[in-house]
């Protein structure tokens, strides 16, 4: 077994074939984890014990030939999800010795599916930032170059994904936390529409945009995983009761007559590297069999606008309950960036300033909502690059409040309109980081963005490129 | 008089009695259990729990809009009301704000005052802390078992003025969500929480509303009242600290006052004169609620007949006085039984009147005696009455022959020897017969 070629679907296969058991699948993981995490700093919290115990249950039930979509899979989990009896911080201190009493509605799905928790991931702390440099537990490193930040939130689950410390992550995306990380560390991160997977257990950040989903080494791993992770949820009143279709079986290879839209807005201001490598990998998708259209979207510009004020709203009141009564720590343990958006959301929401601010966002977020649904009229997905730069050094947020919503600018949009999308890597830069592209689809549209993305994939498999760590 | 003339407006908190809460499936029966043993990950605000509203509350509490009259929002939403205390788990209570259920409804007094009903919205409740001393050490305890029960806040505009009008619509509000069985409404439990707003204004009482532009420029709110009485000695209270401040030349503060019961005053709780923001804005966790013209109708179908409505009825369809038909109705299960009694007396000659009548002075149990029994009673109590002359007369010669003293006595002018007379030929005759009859029988033959 090598477990940094080896990929989520074929672990499924060996495991099934009796390859290798998931214990020695997983003790391989843990030692990866343990040779190479004091580099890359993908883990908050290593649950070394807890995974053997899953994975010997797992061998167990995989001898009496029961078959689960996520048997013996070793995996890690954002730090942002509950997970019962394990500690979950969200990488803030105010949380460094919660126990939640109850699994997220993720993590109990990924339970059921037979999964083996690696351990909780760094972030952001409480998802404020694009590069894991606010989270209280010190920052990950990129496992293309140390020397660089992996973005972020989701920082420590595609870090944890590239540095081959797990078979695939769980992570959350507010406006660029899955997507950005992902191609700043060269892995596949799916958004999945606001509401396809539930929120219920998640630590709240931005309520009317958090969307959970999975970051991966291929695009059939992410397709296994979403179909794992899909669905309405009773305890979610926000997930929406579309049917969940069959993402994996969907990947037909077949992307004859896909009408890709590229927004020349998109692409403005971006490295001349990555504006280029997405030039040449929209070649691929005309040489493949789809046609390229130009269409007009409201420039990228706006959707900061909006998004700083409705997630800062947003954000005010959800860390309102760390009030220093439960938990354990008082509001002076918040770091400067989390202060900053309480107050600014606070502000925002103020009498005399709603009208102002929070109401003319909501209404702006409207207008971008229907400038998209016009753009799909047109198009089957939109795709452009993810993110304006590759992966910054270690240090380049400091005294850059913004930074978050610049290195996010070209996903802010589709998060303000809960779209689906998906980031996968597109080239490399001449220092060695990954490039990433996103497909964006319409709302509930993951089959199709998958597919497209999988298509490529097959025709330029980057993934199979390695970090030398 | 008074120169001053009192603006009372009125806010009543009614916690419903659903078996769940308002946004988690924890049961909703909190009373008298042990702390927070009626918790869970949504109740208790634990990060990333999501509330789900309860469908039902949010019937009841239409259903409370549309017995007040009320028009009713078709889209309507939660938002969230944020401000910090340590019975509030999530910093923020989920109520509404600017698209309650109900609005624009109204209330008419029998007095024929029409009170007008501003919002009847749906929030949730939040836990209760206790203040003890534990071991030599003060401490506050929370109990979150209360937390999220579903509460519907009904308010008026400032249309009373004086104190018995206040009462009578307390009254009547409380009969009313008895009537729609979606609460108990028992202040004793807290399931009904008064909260007037008083301020006086110079002038004298009017028939017309009061505009906006004359109101007071302060109001005082007395908190958290949980009986009728009490907030009537509330507001005698406050007119008159308030007409006293006023006549100093000093302008009553604007604050949020309690109720002193042992002391028969109120006292200040809070200043209100910066206004507190509570930055509602939309709850992001909970989509818009949308109802549709049907779906209200039909709610509207399943409000009874309220107790104004029924009294009309009862005096004009069983030919009731106004005082008997309001204590039939007082109670729903009361007036219901009642009118069961009827449906199965339609054979016999026994008028409702009569079945008023019994049922209300011999104070009928409708909990534990039937319809039928009552009808039974009825009619032995009406038969014994037609005991045959002739053989009442026989008992009564009887009577007359062995009790001559006591009929010398009798015509001597010792009224007590009648009483003694009628109870031997009660004796006599051995079963229960019309007293009255016997009695004037007796008297005739002596």
């Amino acid at each position: 077994m090598d477990i940094k070629t080896l990929t989520l679907s074929q672990a499924k296969k060996d495991l099934k074939e009796k390859k290798y058991s998931s214990v020695e699948l997983t003790k391989a993981y843990l030692e990866r984890i343990k040779n190479v995490d004091p580099k890359v700093k993908a883990f908050v919290t290593i649950t070394g014990e807890e995974a053997l115990k899953n994975a010997e249950e797992a061998d167990k039930q995989i001898a009496k030939g029961i078959d689960l979509p996520l048997i013996g899979i070793p995996l890690s989990i954002k730090d942002n999800f509950s997970t019962k009896g394990i500690r979950t911080t969200a990488s803030s201190k105010v949380l460094d010795e919660y126990i939640p009493p109850f699994d997220a509605t993720v993590v109990s799905k990924l339970k059921q599916a037979g999964m083996v928790l690696l351990g909780k991931t760094n972030m952001d702390a409480w998802a404020h930032g694009s590069s894991t440099e606010t989270s209280d537990y010190g920052p990950t490193r990129n496992p293309w170059n140390t020397e660089y930040l992996p973005g972020g939130s989701s920082g420590g689950a595609a870090a944890s994904v590239a540095a081959d410390e797990t078979l695939a992550a769980i992570g959350s995306e507010t406006a660029g936390s899955i997507r950005q990380p992902a191609s700043w560390c060269g892995v596949v991160g799916l958004k999945p529409t606001y509401g396809r997977v539930s929120r219920y257990g998640v630590v709240a950040m931005g309520s009317s945009l958090d969307s959970p989903g999975p970051l991966t080494k291929t695009v059939e791993d992410s397709a296994i995983l979403l179909q794992v992770l899909a669905g309405k949820d009773p305890r979610d009143a926000t997930t929406g009761a579309n049917a969940v279709p069959e993402y994996t079986k969907n990947l037909t290879n077949d992307i004859q007559g896909l009408t890709i839209g590229v927004a020349d807005d998109y692409f403005e201001g971006v490295d001349p590297e990555i504006k280029a490598s997405v030039e040449t990998a929209l070649k691929t998708y005309e040489k493949l069999g789809a046609k390229v259209k130009k269409i007009n979207l409201f420039h990228p510009k706006y959707a900061i606008a909006v998004y700083t004020i409705l997630q800062r709203a947003e954000v005010s009141s959800n860390l309102a309950r760390y009030d220093g009564i439960r938990y354990g720590h008082d509001r002076s343990v918040f770091g400067e960036e989390a202060k900053r958006r309480i107050m600014l959301g606070t502000y925002t929401l103020s009498a005399g300033y709603y009208d102002q601010y929070y109401n003319k966002a909501i209404k702006v977020r409207t207008v971008i909502i229907e400038d998209f649904k016009k753009a799909f009229e047109d198009v089957d997905i939109i795709i452009g690059p993810t993110s304006p730069t590759t992966a910054l050094p270690v240090g380049a947020t400091e005294n850059q409040s913004m930074f978050g919503e610049l290195a996010d600018v070209l996903v802010e949009p589709s998060s303000i309109a809960g779209l689906s999308g998906i980031n996968m890597t597109c080239g490399f830069s001449k220092s060695g980081l990954p490039i990433g592209m996103q497909l964006i689809g319409a709302q509930y549209a993951e089959e199709m963005i998958l597919n497209a993305a999988y298509k490529y994939e097959q025709e330029n498999p980057l993934y199979l490129k390695k970090p030398n760590i | 008089m008074s120169k001053y003339t009192p603006v009372i407006g009125l806010e009543v908190h009614v916690e419903l009695k659903t078996k769940s809460k308002m946004f988690c499936g924890c049961s909703a029966d909190y009373f008298g259990k042990e702390p927070n043993s009626h918790t869970c990950p949504v109740c208790l605000g634990l990060p990333g729990a999501l509330p789900v509203p309860n469908k039902l509350a949010i019937e009841w509490c239409i259903k409370i809009a549309l017995a007040l009259d009320c028009k009713i929002n078709e889209f309507s939403k939660f938002d969230r009301k944020n401000y910090f205390y340590a019975d509030l788990a999530k910093g923020y209570q989920i109520s509404q704000y600017d698209l309650p259920f109900g609005h624009d409804g109204v209330m008419e007094l029998k007095n024929g005052k029409k009170i007008r009903i501003r919002r009847v919205h749906m929030e949730e409740d939040t836990g209760k802390l206790s203040h003890q001393e534990i071991d030599g050490k003060k401490v506050s305890l929370i109990d979150f078992n209360r937390s999220s029960v579903p509460l519907v806040e009904i308010v008026t505009d400032a249309d009373f003025d004086n104190e018995l009008d206040v009462k009578e619509y307390l009254e009547r509000l409380q009969q009313i969500v008895r009537y729609l069985d979606v609460s108990n409404a028992d202040m004793d439990k807290g399931e009904m929480r008064l909260e007037p707003n008083i301020s006086l204004r110079v002038g004298s009482k009017q028939s017309e509303y009061i505009k906006e532009s004359d109101l007071p420029n302060y109001k005082v709110e007395v908190k958290n009242i949980n009986s009728f009485k009490f907030v009537e000695k509330a507001i005698n209270y406050e007119v008159q600290r308030q007409e006293e401040l006023l006549e100093k030349g000093e302008r009553p503060a604007q604050e949020t006052r309690g109720w002193n019961e042992d002391k028969q005053k109120t006292f200040s709780q809070r200043s209100k004169e910066d206004a507190m923001d509570y930055r509602y804005f939309p709850e992001p966790d909970i989509p818009p609620i949308i109802h549709t013209k049907d779906e209200i109708s039909n709610l509207l179908k399943q409000v009874p007949e309220l107790p104004d409505k029924k009294v009309i009825r009862f005096e004009k369809e069983y030919s009731l006085s106004t005082y008997d038909a309001e204590i039939l109705t007082r109670e729903k299960p009361l007036a219901d039984f009642f009118e069961k009694v009827v449906k199965l007396n339609k054979e016999s000659s026994v008028d409702p009147k009569a079945i008023a009548n019994w049922i209300i002075n011999k104070k009928i149990d409708y909990s534990t005696v039937s319809a039928v029994e009552v009808i039974k009673e009825i009619i032995a109590a009406k038969q014994v009455a037609q005991i045959d002359e002739k053989e009442l007369q026989k008992f009564i010669d009887e009577v007359i022959k062995e009790n001559e003293k006591a009929i010398a006595d009798y015509k001597a002018g010792k009224e007590a020897s009648l009483m003694f007379l009628l109870g031997q030929t009660m004796k006599k005759i051995g079963r229960k017969v019309d007293t009255q009859l016997v009695k004037k029988q007796l008297k005739k033959s002596l």
